[in-house]
């Protein structure tokens, strides 16, 4: 590892200390350690906070259960929105490019007081939004669409937790220079640096976006504005909510690759493919937001489709690239590990009881397959009028960012405990499980919010039944059975959520110590030596027959479920 | 590994994998595919969303939607103003133009339409932003204040069909709703 021999030589500066870790070899600096620490706990808290008011919600769709009045429903929806997307994702992403950058690279991390100081800031933000939100006149959905209007504090509270996150992003785009000068490493950065670098550029533009809207929005909350347009706020608005997925995106496929290589030893099968197929969503993303706009009054159809597709779909390609490259690395690093033994063995046999690698792999199956799908045939044109602003719409998104994104870093989170915080995990029996749960619980709120969403049920809606509303509507049995079943999905992957909360902060304050000589991590990490050959394939007889099998059926999902959209679409009434 | 430095340090120059290779040129294919299916669909389908909008003070389209039901009142046989949950039922002209007010909390007037008939729908809001949804055919579309939005739009089946207001509108918005009669 001459990456920690060079940083041995040159990284030593006045003010930092160190540390090896036993069990990675990373050298870590200990500011670095510390700013991990306290947004990682930061996050887990919003996600408690957030998570709980996703399961209140869910119950309160549940016709036969409607737990909360209106009222609460659409408060506490807001500040599901706010506490799960905006909180407890952006926090745990400053400590995943802390990580990425510090970590990985054995550097000091830059200007620590700085990143003290942005961490402050979203705290403050993130806070006061649920003060606002919690207040009862910021109930406007974390989107707040004009005219709409909540109280100021409401947008002051995002812009500071916005300014916060550019400055720690900024702070991990000066640590990467510092590596760089300090010569920490050897050669081009690691993969899963280079995913990072993607995540902080994108969000640098997306932060931007966020000021560009939020403070014209605030300052007409202030009264100081008089008029803000409702179709340019969407189209602005988005450009940062969107956009914003693409950092989440780009984070939790860095911590596939990431986890893959910890614990398992995958290497890429092609730095070059891996790292363009990264390079794709920064180029081909940044004015997605029209996907958002293609049920709205005003742009016109080329713009519509020029935009949601960027004439090939190149974002979608680069995600499909991973889809193939993540397994693909996994199954040669396991074919190495011996397990060789027809198409599957190596998943089979993958350590399934390592939560880190179930939840990462499970991230990734339900990513593809619901969360990605679903969000081509929803972006695509004509096909979003199916479904636009149906329940249908949260489905696809707790594809994505709940059964991907968030199951990913929880995946991520059971290595950072025995790695940063040097405690080991508490409770391996429940930790096992964890994943699981919380997986099938997140995939059947999904795929039940879409199926109702199909049948027509509104998104952010307190009641299907229509009950007070002027003119009745009986939606289908079959929608309300759906709703049902999202309800006990929701319980489930509260119960997995809880889980989770519970064996991280317990491992934290109680779990085993392991920076005393001799300790062992429960859930292994790779280990090298037991490889049963050092090299698997060469580029021209590498033989991944399993992950081809997976694309495969990938593939023809995808296909079939984007035309039986449009089979459907063509049975509608007819407009244009 | 995915976390140290690529091994090879000319990682730029390495050939791309067969299988690599060949899953990014059918990705790449499909990406192109879809994107042309959209343009297709201009042509071949009939379902594309208009996008005939023209920009309208909320008040002034309010009027014009007063006009528009006044003056195409439905009315009974025995002469009495047809009327469903105390909201007038409007006949527009086949062909014709036909409007509805989204405001808070409902789709003002109930539209009559002829199955198999065009009619130009105008869609405006006259206060917050709401969500057309019209059920069970599932056909959704946004409403902003200011925008005047025209879809022709031509009913292929009969019936009393529901719209639900689908984007929030404050705390009446699960009372939003409209009606749209298609008769034979
Ligand atoms: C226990 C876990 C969770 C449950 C049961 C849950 C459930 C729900 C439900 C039922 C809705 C409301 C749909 C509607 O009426 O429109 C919703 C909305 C939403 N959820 Fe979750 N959710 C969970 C976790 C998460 C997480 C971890 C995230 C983000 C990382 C997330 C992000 C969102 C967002 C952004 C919305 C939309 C809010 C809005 O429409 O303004 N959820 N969730
Ligand atoms: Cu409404
Ligand atoms: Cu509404």
């Amino acid at each position: 590892m001459t990456t920690i021999d060079q940083g041995a030589l040159n990284g030593t500066r006045a003010g930092t200390s160190w540390r090896a870790c036993r069990f990675s070899g990373l050298r870590i600096e200990s500011s670095a350690e510390a700013l991990i620490k306290v947004n990682a706990v930061a996050a887990v808290l919003f996600l408690a906070l957030g998570g709980l008011m996703g399961l209140m919600v869910a119950l309160t769709r549940w016709p036969a259960v409607q737990l909360l009045p209106a009222e609460w429903f659409y408060l506490v929806l807001t500040g599901h929105g706010a506490n799960v997307l905006l909180f407890w994702i952006i926090f745990f992403e400053i400590a995943v490019l802390y990580f990425a950058s510090a970590v990985i690279l054995g550097s000091r991390l830059a200007a620590p007081k700085i990143a003290w100081f942005a961490f402050l800031l979203m705290v403050v933000g993130a806070v006061m939004a649920n003060y606002a939100v919690l207040r009862g006149d910021s109930t406007v959905m974390f989107t707040s669409y004009p005219p709409m209007m909540a109280s100021q504090w409401f947008y002051l509270s995002l812009i500071i937790f916005a300014v916060g996150a550019l400055i720690a992003v900024f702070v991990f785009f000066a640590t990467l220079v510092v590596a760089k000068n300090e010569r920490t490493y050897d050669g081009s950065v690691p993969l899963v640096t280079f995913g990072a670098i993607t995540a902080g550029i994108i969000a640098v533009f997306t932060l931007a976006s966020g000021a560009i809207i939020l403070i014209p929005t605030w300052l007409w909350s202030l009264g100081l504005i008089t008029n803000i347009d409702t179709l340019m706020y969407k189209v602005v608005w988005w450009g940062m909510g969107h956009s914003s997925q693409q950092i989440n995106v780009s984070a939790h496929v860095s911590i596939w690759y990431a986890i893959g290589a910890m614990v398992v030893g995958a290497k890429p099968l092609s730095e070059k493919v891996s790292r363009m197929a990264f390079f794709m969503y920064i180029l081909f993303l940044q004015l997605a937001s029209a996907h958002h706009i293609l049920a709205e009054p005003g742009m016109s159809s080329s713009w519509k489709i020029v935009n949601t597709s960027y004439m090939m779909y190149l974002a979608v390609m680069g995600s499909m690239i991973h889809g193939l490259t993540v397994p693909g690395a996994i199954e040669a690093a396991q074919r190495r590990n011996g397990f060789t033994r027809g198409a599957f063995e190596w998943l089979t046999k993958a350590p399934w009881g390592n939560p880190a690698f179930a939840g990462m792999f499970l991230s990734l199956v339900m990513f593809g397959f619901i969360g990605g799908i679903s969000g081509v045939v929803l972006g695509t044109e004509q096909l979003n009028v199916l479904m636009h602003n149906t329940i249908y719409v949260p489905g696809h998104f707790h594809g994505t960012v709940v059964a991907g994104t968030t199951l990913a870093f929880m995946a991520m989170t059971y290595l950072v405990v025995p790695l940063i915080f040097q405690r080991d995990i508490l409770w391996p029996g429940l930790a096992k499980w964890q994943p699981f749960v919380f997986g099938i619980g997140a995939g059947g709120i999904s795929l039940f919010m879409m199926g109702a969403g199909t049948l027509g049920v509104a998104r952010r809606h307190w009641d299907m039944s229509l009950t007070d509303a002027a003119h009745a509507y009986e939606f289908p049995a079959a929608a309300y059975l759906m709703m049902g079943l999202n309800g006990i999905s929701a319980i489930m992957a509260a119960v997995g959520g809880v889980m989770f909360i519970v064996i991280v902060v317990g491992s934290i304050l109680a779990g085993p110590r392991l920076d005393q000589p001799g300790a062992k991590l429960t859930f292994p990490l790779h280990d090298k030596s037991r490889e049963a050959v050092s090299e698997y394939g060469s580029h021209a007889t590498l033989k991944l027959p399993g992950t081809l099998i997976l694309v495969g059926i990938f593939f023809a999902c995808f296909i079939l479920y984007y035309f039986v959209n449009w089979k459907y679409l063509s049975e509608l009434w007819l407009f244009n | 590994m995915a976390i140290h430095p690529p091994s090879n340090r000319l990682w730029w120059k390495e050939p791309i994998h067969g299988i690599e290779l060949a899953w990014i040129v059918i990705a790449f294919l499909w990406g192109l595919f879809m994107f042309f299916f959209m343009i297709a669909w201009h042509f071949i389908g009939q379902q594309n969303l208009s996008n005939e909008t023209y920009k309208i003070k909320p008040e002034v389209y309010a009027e014009r939607v007063e006009a528009f039901a006044a003056e195409f009142q439905a009315v009974a046989d025995d002469g009495t103003p047809l009327e469903e949950d105390g909201v007038p039922v409007v006949r527009p002209p086949v062909g014709g133009d036909a409007y509805i007010l989204a405001r808070l909390w409902e789709f003002w007037p109930i539209l009559e339409l002829k199955k198999g008939e065009s009619y130009r729908i105008h869609l405006s809001s006259a206060d917050w932003q709401h969500g057309f949804s019209l059920q069970p055919t599932n056909i959704n579309i946004s409403v902003h204040p200011g925008y005047e939005h025209i879809i022709t739009l031509t009913p292929t089946e009969s019936g009393s069909f529901g719209i639900v207001c689908n984007e929030f509108c404050g705390i009446g918005h699960h009372t939003m709703t409209g009606r749209i009669r298609i008769v034979d």
